[in-house]
């Protein structure tokens, strides 16, 4: 489907002590199913105000949002959402964490055997089975990310909203995490929207990348389209011309073309 | 400019997480340390176990033993408080019989502790009844909590004595005044604790509500009750410690059964060797009940988090 998430004319305006703050204006996107987006920008120019707008935590001042032909009023289990910092419930282990999801998504109409099947399923695929009888506290935090994905992916969600999904991680860990990621939406197809401030992470995964501009108000800057061949590998893709000009043309936007907010804050 | 700014904008200010370590579970093995405490004399772990026990006994009992000394050498010479020995003889020969009964003003000291207990207990019960669910409210309706807050305000430093006289006029009857009482100076701290553990919920835990779009009834118990139980039990800790004050003083004022009202008929008998006993009974009784209290708390958020 060519218009799966549709963004039009989308602003958002937050009400301050300050008075009205102008968040992110004139958004107009659209989204294919299937497609990997990338949000990328510098810190504070809304790229997750965006995400919670998709995933209808926050409702936009102008504009409307649509996700497969219906506008989005709310959020919803359609639209996953893997929070930044895990937010797993404490008191409850991995696998009741992810059953939680389940069980609201396919309670209705399926049994306990089939949810726990479907529970032990999405822990598979992050490759947490021994894992998943555990507390979040008692394991680490890329595991912890990983949870969070299971649990997202378990909804079958029809669009899977990631805000900066391995920002807290190690560099190593956000390595691992982002070819498991690959694999996982190679596999189930998902359409995914990645709020992220890593650049190779964004080349690495996105099919397209939506660079913001600086703001207060917001908007999308420019629009790259990422044609690297997929299965994508990130030893062989560091010597690809074609990988290494991608990056060079993201780095630009963020700092040539949006740098001004640095020489303001300076 | 643009080329400094390289490097101060990008890496991320968000905190790193402490348990960076990924996937691979850390076994972690205590064989090292067995093998080195092996080789060691036996007689080595043992002293030093020995040690931490007095460590942990000597200075309370020190304490203790120095408390009863001030208070032998204070009464030495004799005068209107009675001397530890005397109140040992006098203890142990009220502890000989706790529960005999001779008419409603005469009781063993163990019917009138029970009482109090009774009271406390249905007070501090209809106190939980209410004040839980009402903080609950209070923590997710900012309009309910503008609204009730002042009045809460207003009314939480009144010494829950002020109000016994309305409680006599109400009930008529003085156990039920007293226990009314018990029941005004327990429902503040739990209001006001479960209702702050109910705003203290964090965000990212209703977002994960809300996106999942839970029902009401998994969001609070699946999300809420664990999340402000700790709260809760802060609460409850506090209005059972208040709770134990105050009925003391109550049942001093409504008389009947009750160690509150067995001190001041001690008093009025000049039995000063028995007020000292039912100090220690009252502190006691309080001890026992704050650390069930803390033993039950850390029992149950250990199972929740």
């Amino acid at each position: 489907m060519e218009k799966f998430v549709q963004v039009e004319q989308v602003g958002q305006t937050f009400d301050t002590k300050k008075g009205k703050f102008i968040a992110l204006r004139d958004i107009d996107m659209s989204i294919k199913q299937g497609e990997f987006i990338a949000l990328i920008g510098h810190s504070g120019c809304g790229k997750s105000t965006l995400l919670n707008l998709i995933a209808g935590l926050t409702k936009p001042t102008t504009g409307v949002l649509l996700c497969d032909g219906r506008e989005i009023g709310g959020p919803g289990p359609e639209r996953a959402v893997v929070f930044q910092n895990h937010s797993l419930l404490p008191w409850l282990t991995c696998f009741e964490n992810v059953y939680l999801a389940v069980e609201r998504v396919f309670g209705v109409k399926e049994g306990k055997a089939k949810l726990k099947e479907r529970t032990a399923a999405a822990i598979n695929l992050v490759g947490l089975d021994h894992a998943s009888a555990k507390y979040p506290h008692e394991i680490s935090g890329g595991m912890k990310q990983r949870v969070g994905i299971a649990r997202a992916l378990s909804m079958e969600p029809k669009v899977l909203l990631m805000d900066e999904p391995f920002g807290a991680l190690d560099a190593l860990t956000r390595a691992r995490l982002q070819d498991e990621l690959m694999k996982i939406c190679e596999t189930t197809q998902a359409t995914t929207v990645m709020v992220t401030h890593d650049v190779d992470e964004a080349v690495l995964l996105s099919d397209r990348i939506v660079m913001m501009t600086n703001g207060p108000a917001a908007t999308i800057g420019e629009v790259l389209e990422v044609n690297l061949p997929r299965p994508r590998h990130r030893l062989t893709l560091a010597h690809d011309p074609a990988y290494v000009e991608y990056r060079a043309a993201v780095l630009e936007f963020l700092y040539e073309k949006q740098a001004h907010i640095e020489k303001m804050a300076a | 400019m643009s080329t400094l700014t390289i490097n101060t904008d990008f890496p991320a200010e968000k905190p790193v997480d402490r348990s960076k370590l990924d996937a691979v579970p850390v076994v972690t093995t205590k064989e090292p340390a067995v093998e080195i405490t092996l080789p060691q004399p036996a007689g080595i772990p043992l002293v030093e176990r020995f040690g931490d026990v007095l460590r942990v006994v000597l200075p309370p009992s020190l304490g203790l033993i120095i408390l009863i000394g001030v208070w032998y050498v204070a009464t030495m010479k004799g005068g209107s408080i009675p001397g530890p020995a005397q109140v040992w003889e006098a203890a142990v020969a009220l502890f000989a019989d706790p529960f005999y009964r001779n008419g409603p003003n005469d009781q063993g000291i163990g019917w009138n502790v029970l009482a109090s207990l009774q009271r406390v207990g249905i007070g501090f019960g209809f106190a939980a009844l209410v004040g839980i669910p009402l903080g609950f409210i209070l923590g997710r309706s900012a309009f309910l909590s503008a609204m009730i807050n002042p009045i809460i305000s207003l009314l939480r430093p009144v010494s829950p004595l002020a109000w016994l006289p309305i409680g006599l006029l109400v009930f008529k009857k003085a156990d039920p005044a007293a226990t009314y009482t018990i029941f005004i100076c327990s429902i503040w701290p739990m209001i006001m604790n479960t209702a702050q553990g109910v705003q203290r919920v964090p965000q990212d835990y209703l977002n994960v509500a809300r996106v999942l779009a839970l029902s009401e009834w998994k969001v609070v118990t699946k999300i809420l009750f664990p999340a402000v139980l700790p709260y809760m039990l802060t609460g409850i800790r506090l209005s059972i410690g208040t709770a134990w004050l105050v009925i003391v003083a109550a049942e001093m004022l409504t008389g009947g059964v009750g160690i509150g009202f067995w001190v001041w008929d001690e008093w009025n008998n000049l039995k000063v060797e028995h007020i000292i006993i039912a100090i220690f009974v009252i502190g006691i009784v309080g001890l026992i009940l704050e650390q069930s209290l803390i033993l039950l708390a850390r029992k149950l958020t250990k199972e929740s988090s």
